[in-house]
């Protein structure tokens, strides 16, 4: 069954002539999307494409993605497609030009198939932020499928597509690939170019993918990550390991010290995590016990600092010069606040309004420059802990999905659900997630956090992993009706 | 709550328009999200430098030399109203 393939199955696929790129293309454009995961398709230019791509192949010109079509998480600007990112406020934004991902990912003769839904402005845990409705979860629709990037993941763990691109500001790649049983990546802040990726906070966003394994976000961070100048924040980095990557794959990890940070296991109950550590003591490495003491900080610190730059960010949507307006408006004034408030939903607002607050005269050093001392407490925890081990692992999320609608009236509680995800974020490491087991009939995650600029570590020992694992290769059953 | 939070002023500032069932739900959230925030207030930073960026990266510099034009007509082809090249807003003085 083609639909279920990881990319590396496909490209082998397409290198041994089992199918074309044009029939694998069609074949996911027919594809029925019945977890309202993708908001938009481009038939006509994802066909072009895979033609393309099937005379690339024959005339010997492969990349090392030619042929292999993926959905972007729709905050990525894909030129003269509709970018939404969720809102009401871009329903109609037809983008002018391409991110650099979705711009690289098509040099490297991936076929963009389409847009998935996501949190409204990357603002959510449960992709019931969507102005164009909540994403539900492949493996039972009344659970979310996790956010922000919720569309993306639903889409592979759905066989949509066989990859995904995704953005993760405090997890939003990370926590719906745990819930939805696929392996998600947040690279390095810098590593990946956030030029034409949609705003939210820009000193914490970063590119990442959505895949069945970690073989595959491996092959997509090859292409993905490098320098770019548009990006003021892009990291000017010669890592030869990333280099030789599509090439060579990923030297195996060997002989690593695993640190289990006790903080995050206080509260958790995962069965799952011994037979994790079983299977990753076979293969040679070890663990040991520690502590990251300024953990408990992290969420309140985080949502200063998201919401800071957010209300800076998003000040930009003022009904002028594009996005929504409001009709009739009176004056400039009346322009400004009906625009935006129309065009941003409740979510959207409350960050907002949080980060002013944060940002007030008189609140600035009580708020916003605390949060940013405990940020700099936080990364202090990870140097020091990586003087000692190679690897840190944790859960990716407090538990499995939770129900629709469950968290949707207390934003605080649903604001702890990023509790293990979070900290990374602030202290801009790279971090992965993957599939480690099934609790009450649904995937749970662990999360592999490296040190900045050594995704290698964590995708070699995911890899690993996975070779002596199944829990990736699990799909979900038929889900049945909604409740 | 460490300080007061007064709603109307911060939508004011936000430039959003609140109906008083919003301005209503809007103050209750935002007690509770800045109660939660609050608790860091119990971390003890003195003498730590606040970090902005995780790289410590400071802002890269280029050359002042022209690279790329914009195209007038893409670019205001998304926005709402525009005229001769211009983007067009109720009239502010009169």
């Amino acid at each position: 069954m083609i639909s279920g393939k990881s990319v590396h199955e496909l490209i082998a696929g397409l290198e041994k002539g089992d199918f074309s790129a044009q029939e694998l293309t069609q074949l996911y454009l027919d594809k029925a999307d019945s977890h309202n995961a993708i908001l938009s398709l481009d038939h006509e230019g994802a066909l072009h494409a895979a033609r393309q791509a099937d005379e690339d192949r024959a005339a010997g010109r492969a990349g090392p993605l030619t042929g292999v079509p993926i959905v972007h998480k729709d905050i990525f600007l894909t030129k003269d497609l509709i970018t939404t990112a969720g809102s009401r406020m871009l329903e109609n934004f037809v983008a002018p030009y391409n991110a650099t991902v979705v711009s690289r990912l098509e040099q490297a003769g991936a076929i963009t198939l389409g847009k998935a839904n996501m949190d409204e402005f990357a603002m959510g845990s449960s992709n019931e932020n969507s102005y164009f409705g909540a994403v539900t979860n492949p493996w039972d629709v009344n659970k979310v499928p996790g956010g922000s990037s919720g569309g993306s993941a639903a889409v592979v763990a759905a066989g949509l597509a066989p990859a995904a691109t995704g953005t993760d500001t405090g997890g939003s790649i990370r926590q719906p690939a745990a819930f939805c049983g696929i392996t998600g990546l947040k690279p390095t802040y810098g590593r990946i170019s956030r030029y034409g990726m949609i705003a939210f906070a820009s000193s914490l966003d970063q590119a990442g993918t959505l895949t069945k394994d970690a073989k595959d976000a491996g092959l997509l961070l090859a292409v993905m990550a490098g320098f770019d100048p548009r990006d003021s924040t892009s990291a000017e980095r010669q890592d030869t390991w990333l280099t030789e990557l599509p090439e060579r794959g990923l030297a195996p990890a060997s002989s690593l010290t695993i640190g289990l940070p006790k903080e995050y296991f206080s509260d958790f109950s995962g069965a799952h995590i011994d037979a994790v550590k079983k299977a990753i003591e076979d293969l040679g490495h070890s663990f040991v016990e520690m502590s990251l003491p300024t953990t408990d900080a992290a969420i309140p610190a985080y949502y200063v600092i998201a919401g800071a730059e957010a209300s800076t960010n998003l000040s930009r949507y003022d009904g002028v010069r594009f996005g929504h307006r409001c009709e009739s408006p009176v004056d400039l004034q009346d322009l400004y606040k009906r625009s935006r408030s129309e065009g941003f939903g409740a979510e959207v607002k409350r960050r907002i309004l949080t980060g002013t607050y944060a940002l007030s005269v008189g609140y600035y050093d009580a708020y916003y420059l605390q949060a940013q001392k405990i940020r700099r407490l936080l990364a202090n925890d990870f140097d020091q802990a990586f003087t000692k081990v190679d690897v840190l692992l944790t859960p990716t999320t407090p538990g499995p999905a939770f129900s629709r609608g469950e968290l949707t009236e207390d934003p605080v509680a649903m604001y702890q659900q990023d509790k293990y995800t979070v900290p990374v974020s602030l202290a801009g490491l790279p971090a992965l997630s993957m599939p480690a087991g099934i609790q009450a009939n649904l995937p749970v995650g662990v999360q592999l956090i490296a040190p900045a600029f050594r995704e290698d570590t964590i995708l070699s020992l995911a890899e690993q992993f996975q070779q002596v694992t199944d829990w990736h290769l699990k799909a979900p059953a038929f889900t049945g009706e909604v409740s | 709550m460490s300080n007061p939070i007064d709603i109307h002023h911060l939508a004011r500032l936000a430039r959003l328009s609140l109906t008083p069932d919003e301005e209503h739900a809007a103050q209750k959230d935002l007690e509770s999200i800045i109660t939660m925030i609050d608790t860091m207030q119990a971390v003890d930073t003195s003498g730590v430098t606040p970090m902005a960026n995780p790289l410590e990266a400071s802002q890269r510099l280029r050359s002042d030399a022209v690279t790329e034009t914009i195209d007038i007509d893409r670019f205001q082809a998304t926005a709402p109203d525009t005229e001769d090249g211009y983007y067009l807003v109720p009239r502010v003085i009169e």
